[in-house]
């Protein structure tokens, strides 16, 4: 097992090196560089800046380098200094950029993703035995429609009707008075008025679709002999179920649970960016617009090896969870 | 039918342990009722081993499962009395058991164990060997997590399991298809039944296994003089492990008797045309074996009269397919469901 995992981890370097390589490519493949992307930025804002002086600051950003001179500029930087480059856009260090907005990603994300799981395991266990039943035709209905409706347009209704409703303005983490004042308990009473809508927008977008799953797995695992086998026994219609089939039915959870792990990283973009939350989300997509490609290619970067290493994760979970898969 | 039955409940004889009589159980479907099991009464003494035998879809394995109240929630048990005699002594009438209250649960796995066809899907693949069979011993016993392994542990050497210590603690897919069906008798027989009931329990093991397993239900029943129901499609299983044969063709069981009868002097043309299907050492070679004509009807519409007589080779015009045969007792309690039964020559005659 631990041969397997280590052996696991050395495959992940190759994989990590041309992920990033191919990530850094990709962002400088649309014409233009960070550069005109700012001086049309300027542009619209009513300034201007000369031929000569973007020349200069190509000259002084290096964007004039080889790709290759470029890739390996920021990443040996990576490597051996720990050190993820500076923003272009933002002129600050990336590191400092993802770090003061990861705080807040990872608690929206791990909570919906609790309430994800919270409610849909027991409503899809709850659909599956009661299949066809009043409730599973009602809980069908809502998963349908939870995962129909995009995410971002759920939002856009919720701070709708809080606006309309309850007159209270629910976009950004906090009201702007509240905007860069010291935390205390009347700001963190605010945030919370705020943070429960992109809960219950990520969380039924989420429990839609995995209930769904928990319903089709269930279904499948509830005629399986070894159920009836279980019924044989003596057991009751809880115990059967919340022992036996829900064990199996579980494991496909498991095996993607790693999955979450990029995904708390990078948020749900579009609802961060309706929402207008300081998340990590709407950095990476103003990073791709700009072309700023320390930012962005850093991003990328983290959210690969935490893909790589979720996934590591997950194997090992389900290796504990099923024994058919473990490594003898 | 079901009104003759109820008021017909004598005391069973001491012996019995297991009796059905005119057990109906019907599914609902989208195409309409399919009368699974019409009317099927057999009996089971003490510590003896019946062999029931039928095609695929006779109703052989609803009716078992109808014993341990382990039907779909949707079967409709449309006629009949179940009646099981308790390790107390008492009568049980089990169907009138709800089928998920204490009562079922406290027969299911204590007093009446059970084995299926496919052993190897009917362990839960997660866990071990050792927890499955000391949760069923947990459940009915009052027992601590060591005794039940220590428990576990001897049924394992019972059932000749190799390693037992070592298969304890082995999840299923570390088994062959033989040792798992020798782990799942030894979840059966976890808390000593009185009853077995085995759905074909040796239909999906290879031949040398097979043989094997049937020793081995065959010294477990005659060491913890435990009853029997052995559900199969295979008469040589059949002559091979049970004591009394009851063979079923469409929801209904056709003939009863010893195996020795039933071998011997079969008197329902369905098992006489069974056994004249059979492939046998000596007989000479280059002769085609007999089939029986025709297809097993579709459940929607059972034939009218003697569901058999479509395909009986003996079958008589107007009395066949508009009455519905009664069984008919011979002196040495062999029973057939026949019009003709025991008078084959008038009835080939007549033909």
């Amino acid at each position: 097992m631990l041969s397997y995992i280590a052996r696991r981890l050395l495959w992940a370097i190759p994989t990590l090196v041309f992920v990033s390589f191919i990530s850094f490519v990709i962002i400088q493949l649309p014409p233009g560089d960070f550069v005109t992307a700012y001086a049309a930025q300027l542009r619209n804002s009513g300034d201007y800046i000369t031929e000569a002086q973007e020349a200069l600051l190509r000259a002084e950003w290096g964007l004039n380098d080889p790709l290759l001179v470029q890739y390996w500029r920021w990443i040996s930087n990576i490597v051996l200094h720990g050190d993820f480059g500076r923003s272009l856009e933002w002129n600050a260090a990336v590191s400092d950029l993802i770090w003061e907005r990861l705080g807040l990603t990872l608690a929206i994300s791990t909570l919906s993703m609790v309430f994800t799981w919270l409610i849909a395991i027991p409503v899809g266990v709850y659909s599956a035995t009661r299949q066809y039943s009043v409730f599973d035709y009602l809980f069908t209905v809502f998963g349908f429609l939870g995962k129909g409706i995009p995410d971002f347009l759920l939002a856009l209704i919720l701070m709708w009707i809080t606006f309309v409703w309850l007159n209270m303005d629910v976009g950004g983490l906090v009201s702007p008075q509240f905007e860069g004042q010291p935390w205390d308990l009347a700001k963190i009473g605010n945030m919370l008025s705020h943070i429960w809508i992109p809960l219950v927008v990520l969380a039924t977008g989420g429990a839609a679709g995995l209930i769904r799953v928990m319903r089709a797995n269930m279904l499948d695992e509830l005629r399986k002999p070894y159920v009836e086998t279980a019924y044989a026994q003596g057991f009751g219609e809880r115990t059967v179920v919340w022992r036996y089939p829900v064990r199996v039915a579980l494991n496909p959870f498991i095996s993607t649970v790693g999955w979450a792990l990029p995904a708390l990283f990078s948020g749900d973009v579009i609802t961060a960016v309706v929402l207008n939350l300081p998340t990590t989300g709407p950095l990476l997509l103003q990073a791709l617009k700009m072309q700023d490609m320390y930012l962005a290619g850093s991003f990328i970067l983290i959210l690969s090896v935490f893909t790589v290493i979720g996934t590591v994760l997950s194997d090992i979970l389900l290796a504990l969870s099923d024994p058919r898969i473990r490594f003898s | 039918m079901s009104e003759t039955i109820t008021k017909s409940l004598s005391p069973m004889p001491q012996e019995r342990l297991l009796q059905l009589d005119n057990v109906g159980v019907h599914f609902p479907t989208r195409d309409g009722l399919v009368k699974a099991v019409n009317g099927v009464s057999y009996h089971v003494n003490k510590g003896e081993v019946l062999g029931i035998v039928g095609e695929s879809g006779s109703g052989k394995s609803v009716t078992a499962r109808s014993i341990m109240r382990l039907q779909p929630k949707y079967a409709i048990n449309a006629s009949g009395t179940i009646r099981y005699r308790c390790k107390s002594g008492e009568e049980l009438l089990i169907n009138e058991q709800d089928r998920l209250g204490r009562t079922m649960r406290n027969l299911r796995g204590n007093e009446i164990g059970m084995i299926f066809q496919e052993p190897m899907t009917a362990l839960s693949p997660v866990h071990t060997i050792g927890t499955q069979i000391m949760r069923t011993v947990m459940l009915h016993r009052n027992v601590s997590k060591a005794e039940a392994r220590a428990r576990a542990i001897e049924l394992l050497t019972k059932v000749q399991m190799p390693r037992p210590n070592d298969i304890v603690d082995r999840f299923p897919h570390h088994l062959s298809g033989g040792m798992r069906q020798r782990a799942m008798i030894a979840l059966a027989l976890a808390c000593d039944p009185a009853l077995l009931i085995a759905d074909e329990p040796t239909t999906a093991l290879d031949v040398t296994t097979e043989a094997q397993i049937l020793e081995l239900l065959k010294r477990l029943q005659d060491e913890m003089n435990m009853a029997i129901v052995f559900i199969t499609h295979n008469f040589g299983v059949v002559a091979d492990i049970a004591d009394r044969v009851a063979v079923m063709y469409l929801g209904r069981v056709v003939e009863t008797g010893t195996v020795d009868e039933i071998f011997y002097e079969p008197k329902h043309p369905y098992t006489q045309a069974l056994l004249q299907s059979i492939p046998r050492l000596g007989r000479s070679h280059g002769r085609r074996l007999r089939t029986i004509a025709g297809m097993v009807p579709d459940p929607f519409n059972v034939p009218t009269g003697c569901s058999f007589h479509p395909r009986c080779m003996h079958a008589v015009g107007g009395i066949c397919d508009v009455q519905t045969p009664e069984d008919v007792v011979f002196a040495s309690g062999q029973r057939a469901r026949c019009h003709f039964a025991g008078q084959d020559r008038q009835a080939e005659a007549a033909q």
